[in-house]
């Protein structure tokens, strides 16, 4: 099976990307990585071997460019003292709070949480995504989770 | 949030439609194809281009939908297509005047990458018959430089890749008869009644 047009690669996942990236940066910031995601996935399509996943491969490159995005931000950001990684914005109207809580976590677990829950991706294919072994990939998520329990529930 | 894990954040169809949209608009020129759906008088097209020129006509219904068109490109040419109807303009218009009457040759620069060898030769002929007028397969033949070779010519003009814009519907058979035509003969007839050509009957 030969690599399907982009137009259609395009269109059969910017479904999954757009809300991966709406809960990994915001819905606010979505666009700019989106674009960004589908200018590098254009950029790199035809050296992709015939049979790669491409679903695991769009959100490998989605993860770089909300990392990408949040160190920007951090270079951005006028230092206070004590921060926590990143900033905790008060989630937009209609989202799950537990989003904005996930994008406060550290990059790592957020990553892991993100792939895992957002992009709907197996603890392996976020090992592939994140450059980790899986079981790195399954102890940040689980890192990740029992933080924001730790959080909702205090 | 009462349980263990994130819940997926709602989908966004609207939104996530409208950033693909925005993408394909912005950044459809660094595909190496572009294409655009155009409807015509004779159905619907679908042309595409490369930075080299215009390299597919297709009659959407008549090569199996859209899709099919796009991945036959894609197989031949690159995957890297994007919808672009920026740079479809320009054979979109030199279409729209054709059917309108108000045009007679097509100016638009062409990129013959899907054709190759002496069917190469066969279309390059065919697209020097003057609008109105029409040739015979021996001619177009014989225009490529063997005159004997009509059946290659057939060959050559059923898998042209730019119907309409290289006017394989101008050339007949010997003696006059409509012969076959990609997309079918009532689009055949169609368009050499548009150039008012006036065929003899049988």
């Amino acid at each position: 099976m030969s690599l399907p047009p982009f137009q259609r690669f395009l269109d059969d996942h910017r479904d999954l990307v757009w809300r991966y990236l709406a809960a990994t940066v915001g819905p606010t910031e979505a666009d700019d990585c989106f674009q960004e995601t589908f200018v590098a996935a254009l950029k790199a399509y035809e050296r992709l071997p015939e049979g790669s996943n491409l679903r695991a491969w769009v959100l490998t490159i989605a993860q770089r460019k909300a990392l990408d995005h949040f160190r920007a931000r951090g270079r951005r950001a006028v230092p206070v003292g004590e921060v926590p990684e990143t900033g905790y914005d008060d989630p937009p109207p209609g989202e799950d709070p537990v989003w904005a809580r996930v994008r406060a976590l550290p990059a790592k677990q957020r990553a892991a949480l993100t792939l895992r829950y957002a992009g709907n991706l197996t603890h392996a294919e976020v090992a592939v995504a994140l450059g980790c072994s899986e079981e790195a990939a399954r102890r940040s998520a689980h890192e990740g989770l029992k933080k924001l329990r730790l959080e909702l529930h205090a | 949030m009462t349980t263990d894990r994130p819940t997926l954040p709602p989908a966004e169809p609207d939104a996530a439609a409208a950033a693909a949209a925005r993408f394909a608009e912005r950044f459809g020129a660094r595909a190496e194809v572009g294409y655009a759906v155009l409807d015509s008088p004779v159905g619907r097209l679908v042309v595409a281009g490369t930075r080299r020129g215009l390299a597919r006509v297709a009659y959407a219904d008549f090569h199996g939908g859209v899709d099919a068109v796009l991945d036959e490109l894609a197989a031949a040419l690159s995957p890297r297509i994007l919808e672009d109807r920026a740079r479809m303009a320009g054979i979109a218009r030199e279409l729209d005047e054709y059917f309108a009457g108000r045009r007679t040759a097509f100016d638009v620069r062409l990129d013959w990458g899907l054709t190759k060898g002496f069917g190469q030769r066969i279309l390059q002929a065919t697209a020097r018959i003057p609008f109105g007028a029409t040739s015979t397969y021996r001619g177009v033949a014989a225009g490529a430089g063997n005159e004997r070779a009509v059946r290659a010519a057939g060959n050559a003009l059923g898998a042209n890749p730019l119907p309409i814009v290289v006017p394989c519907h101008r050339v007949l058979r010997t003696g006059g008869s409509l012969g076959g035509y990609t997309g079918g003969v009532d689009r055949k007839l169609r368009l050499l009644a548009l150039e008012g050509v006036l065929l003899d009957a049988g």
